[in-house]
């Protein structure tokens, strides 16, 4: 058993876990963030991608411990509020999901993509951006659509601050 | 995945002592190969010492004729180096191909070439651009570090600190992507050093993991150009071959695939 402390959603937590615990359930089982999703569980889906310092990556593909002292961000931390993500806003208004359950990686690496390529995005970027998620039902038509949407939100939002 | 217990080095030095006390301890860089396995519960350590977190072992830089690759430095700095970029696009443009962009964040080079994957992308840069693998304990050639499947030079507890690329005249990369795993189906990067020589390497075509092509650096040398390899052939003999792909289908690859890297190399 180890104590890993890490920043999760801006509030700072300490948690007992075995060493072999990873990353995604330390988020779901000990702080029941359960929208981080575990979907394949073999680091190919990214239903189970969180902001590891400001960078999307696999929770299930990481051990707890070596998010100690890290700056997590899950899908329960980007609203402000009520106020939805506008990358949150942009899935809900072009229905970029069907069963939902890919959605919260969707959205994480979604948001990643946004903060990387800023403006410069277009359709054939964004999906091969998001080759590491995958969607059952197969909706990337609405996916790729929220994307692009959100991407100009964001600018729009930034711009604003 | 087994218990196991989680120890974060802080320097190389350390590192070493904590897997010389384990009995059964393994190496973490970016653990998107190791990680996997232990769930698979097909690796069991019994101790990890993560090297993700040692300065010294992060970062990317040149200098003279030589591009320098720190072992824990993730896929994701190197596809976005300024250096890299500069100084061989080519490895920078490999390192943008590997898994999927969460993977990349956390992946690393010396991971990437102390597992040596027979479909690996790096190992293929390594070997034909000659590169020189550092370790805590000595400096080995790309030939002598890569031994066969999943087997290297590597000494147990012995860690890479670090690759150093010599900078070439010319270099290109290509791949056939395997659409899922996202490793090399086949995969060719060709090299001119500036002192002339031509040295050409595939990665997911042998059984023997990475290998250098001979025939297709002959024709090479004689003429820089995608239709110089037009009537080369590769025997499918001691190729791959699984449900992805034939043998025979893979040695045309190679020929493709070089054939590709050069007309990028330009």
């Amino acid at each position: 058993m180890s104590t890993v402390k890490l920043t999760v959603n801006g509030k700072a937590v300490a948690v007992d876990v075995e060493d072999r615990t990873l990353l995604v359930h330390l988020l779901r089982d000990h702080l029941n963030l359960t929208g981080t999703h575990v979907g394949c569980d073999t680091s190919q889906c990214g239903a189970c991608v969180v902001h590891m310092d400001g960078k999307a990556v696999k929770s299930c593909t990481m051990l707890a411990g070596q998010a100690d002292g890290a700056n997590v961000t899950t899908i329960e931390g980007i609203a402000k509020g009520d106020e939805l993500h506008p990358m949150q806003a942009a899935f809900r208004d072009n229905h970029g999901l069907q069963c939902g359950y890919c959605t919260p990686g969707m959205i994480m690496s979604a948001i990643d993509i946004v903060h990387r390529y800023g403006g410069q995005l277009d359709e054939t970027t964004v999906r091969q951006e998001l080759e590491g998620n995958i969607c059952r039902c197969t909706g990337y038509h609405n996916i790729v659509k929220a994307v692009l949407d959100a991407a100009g939100r964001m600018k729009v939002s930034q711009a604003a601050e | 995945m087994y218990q196991t217990t989680y120890h974060r080095a802080s320097s190389v030095d350390e590192a070493a002592s904590l897997f010389a006390k384990g009995s059964e301890a393994k190496f973490l860089a970016g653990g998107q190969t190791l990680l996997p396995v232990m769930k698979q519960r097909l690796a069991s350590p019994s101790d990890v010492i993560d090297l993700g977190k040692i300065k010294e072992l992060i970062g990317v830089e040149a200098s003279g004729d030589m591009l320098t690759v720190k072992a824990a430095t993730p896929h994701y700095d190197v596809a976005t180096s300024e250096a890299a970029k500069k100084t061989i696009p080519a490895l920078a443009y490999l390192a943008s191909l590997i898994g999927d962009p969460a993977v990349r964040y956390r992946g690393t080079i010396g991971g990437s070439i102390a597992n040596n994957d027979p479909a690996a992308d790096y190992p293929a840069a390594l070997l034909a651009l000659g590169a020189t693998v550092k370790t805590s304990k000595r400096s080995i050639a790309a030939e002598d570090f890569f031994q066969g499947l999943f087997t290297t030079a590597l000494e147990d507890g012995e860690i890479i600190t670090a690759v150093s690329f010599p900078v070439p005249a010319k270099a290109g990369y290509a791949k056939m992507r395997h659409p899922a795993s996202r490793f090399a189906l086949t995969a060719v990067f060709v090299a001119q050093t500036k002192s002339g020589e031509i040295r050409v390497a595939a990665t997911g075509a042998s059984q023997s993991g990475v290998m250098r092509i001979p025939a297709i650096e002959a024709a090479l040398k004689a003429n820089w150009s995608p239709s110089a390899l037009d009537n080369v052939s590769i025997p499918a003999s001691g190729l791959l071959a699984d449900i992805h792909g034939t043998a025979e289908y893979r040695a045309n690859l190679v020929k493709v695939m070089a054939q590709r890297a050069v007309t990028a190399a330009g």
